[in-house]
């Protein structure tokens, strides 16, 4: 390496440069986070029907099997537009009932067929998760997916 | 070994081999539950699986590094560990918190964030952990000498314990749990752990093969700045599709194209190293570890990141076997093949019988490698039907997965190799054949030869 790189100026940039690019990202951070709050996620309140529904999400760690906005586990489809997909997304309550009947008649048993497990969960939860994922649904997300089949 | 309370290193590496072990046998269990879809679906479910095959992972690596630096600091420091107790007690806090995470994973308590999903008291158990880490390593470095290796390896362990703390922060707001939970996942796996990863390899490069440590410590300063430079700003190319603003789609494609550059800078390292060097070290193994951990680093983290990194092009990929594909190579030979490189290098000292010729290890070496290839041309073959026929036709996603069965099958078999590979270390390691152990020769060659 060239000699005027010594070991002493190669740390000084490493350290310096750091701070640099440290500073940028926390700026860029706290913009983006405003951004979410009064733009992007703003289509629709985040109520108390929603929170449940991400907690119930998380309980029973749905993202290890499906992926949401395309992160999670890849064995099951995409959520983050399900709501689109299944043609509710404008109508809180066609949403409710028809996951809560799909998650009823889970597992399929379907010889070959991937298996969601049976979850036992109120009428207040199937709410909320609709609530959730029609949250998500309308969070803009520069376009993404593609098309509806996620 | 040079200093006793090196021998923390010894339970620490066992304790992470036990783990290596639990997480690849959780990996075949999930690939054969691609192939049939029916097995264990009712008892063990998919998400249990895979959340013990991605935990088992990363406590395993955390707990090869804490123990890599706990086996280097010694040496670099000349001087003992400031309290083996607290590294003691540290280790069985880590045990009982991975015991227990597990434990209730199979019993049905867990969190939700994908590869955070430990009770509460786990995750405070492990920041404990990382606090009492801190305070020893700090004050064996603080007491003793200082060097590049120990400066770089400590801010990366500072910094990744500080970023824990996201781990704890979890917003109503989707997109917000969602970015700072970058802050955890990306800026451990492709910032500062590659801070860990490069001062240890540095460190393994430096015994190995001799070169003078002002050229290893110029080259680690130097791998170190690109990998933050590109890796910070990097963060923005998992910002593109969750909500954030779209300026990250340009801040993330370009730095994290950028992030090429630490890993080919370490590969080439390694490679020119070993050219330069002059000693001819006897554990051969550990030598085609470092140079195999780096080489697969720099095509699984690096080439297969680049694959999919560009907006462009992750607008389609985004969520799809690819990004499998580019997991599994990245993970094995950035952060797995170092911490076995180190289990290579240290575990003979450890066991005092070095040196001795390691020639299941070497073949361990290449089952591995070559069962984590395989594992990975195949997903990225399937990921590039499944992008076209979904993304772009617009089947649906099942469909999709139906047609891609053949490439599951294979991954199994992949997968297959790698878990034997994986036994075969351990045993390699563990137990050491007769005919494997030889007397050592003459340091130097004889003159005029």
């Amino acid at each position: 390496m060239a000699e005027f790189l010594t070991k002493s100026r190669a740390r000084n940039i490493f350290y310096g440069g750091s701070i640099f690019f440290v500073v940028i990202f926390v700026g860029m951070t706290v913009h983006s986070h405003k951004y979410v709050v009064e733009v992007s996620t703003a289509g629709m309140p985040l109520s108390d029907a929603v929170i449940r529904g991400k907690h119930v999400w998380e309980e029973n760690s749905c993202i290890n099997c499906h992926s949401l906005h395309g992160e999670g586990a890849y064995f099951a489809p995409e959520v983050g537009n399900v709501m689109t997909r299944w043609g509710v997304q404008d109508s809180p309550e066609d949403a409710f009932e028809i996951l809560k009947s799909w998650i009823e008649s889970q597992p399929s048993g379907i010889e070959g067929r991937r298996q969601m497990p049976r979850y036992e969960m109120t009428d207040e939860d199937i709410r909320g998760l609709a609530e959730f994922l029609r949250w998500a649904d309308q969070t803009d997300t520069q376009g993404w997916p593609p098309n509806d089949a996620g | 070994m040079k200093y006793q309370s090196q021998k923390v290193a010894y339970w620490y590496f066992l304790a992470a081999m036990a783990l290596f072990g639990i997480q690849v046998l959780g990996g075949l269990l999930a690939g054969w539950v691609y192939v049939s879809p029916n097995f264990l679906a009712e008892v063990l479910p998919f998400n249990i699986i895979r959340m013990i095959h991605t935990n088992a992972l990363i406590v395993w690596l955390l707990l090869g590094f804490f123990g890599a630096a706990y086996f280097l600091i010694p040496e670099e420091s000349e001087r003992e560990i400031w309290s083996p107790k607290l590294a003691y007690l540290q280790l069985i806090i880590l045990v009982v918190g991975t015991l227990g995470a597990v434990g209730s994973y199979l019993v049905g308590i867990h969190g939700g964030r994908e590869f955070l999903e430990q009770p509460l008291w786990v995750k405070f158990g492990i920041l404990v952990a990382a606090l009492i880490f801190l305070l020893n390593v700090s004050m064996t470095v603080l007491a003793g000498k200082k060097t590049a290796i120990t400066n770089v390896l400590l801010m990366g362990m500072w910094l990744l314990s500080l970023l824990w703390i996201f781990a704890f922060i979890n917003p109503d707001n989707l997109s917000l749990d969602k970015m700072y939970w970058w802050f955890v996942v990306h800026l451990w796996v492709e910032a500062t752990w590659e801070l860990v990863m490069a001062s240890i390899l540095a460190f393994l490069l430096l015994k190995l093969t001799g070169v003078d440590r002002e050229v290893v410590e110029k080259w680690l300063y130097v791998i170190v700045a690109t990998a933050l430079f590109s890796g910070i700003l990097g963060t923005g190319h998992h910002f593109y599709w969750i909500g954030l603003p779209g300026y990250w789609q340009w801040i993330g494609s370009i730095f994290s194209t950028f992030e090429v550059i630490p890993f080919f800078l370490m590969m080439s390292f390694a490679f020119v190293m070993v050219w330069k060097g002059r000693k001819n070290h006897p554990n051969k193994a550990a030598l085609l570890w470092s140079l195999g951990s780096s080489t697969v680093a720099f095509f699984g983290a690096g080439v297969w990141g680049f694959l999919h990194t560009l907006h462009g092009v992750n607008y389609y990929s985004h969520g799809t076997q690819i990004t499998a594909a580019h997991g599994h190579l990245a993970f094995y030979g950035a952060y797995v093949a170092l911490n076995l490189a180190v289990f290579t290098y240290a575990m003979p000292m450890l066991r005092e019988r070095a040196p001795y010729n390691q020639v299941l290890n070497m073949a361990s070496f290449w089952l591995m490698t070559g069962g984590m290839a395989f594992m990975t041309f195949v997903l990225t073959f399937a990921g590039t039907i499944q992008t076209h026929m979904q993304r772009v036709v617009g089947d649906y996603y099942m469909d999709v997965q139906d047609s891609l069965s053949i490439f599951y099958l294979m991954r199994w078999g992949a997968g297959l190799a790698v878990v034997i590979g994986a036994i075969l270390f351990i045993y390699s390691i563990m137990v050491v054949r007769k005919s494997e152990v030889i007397t050592p020769g003459s340091a130097n060659p004889v003159p005029g030869e």
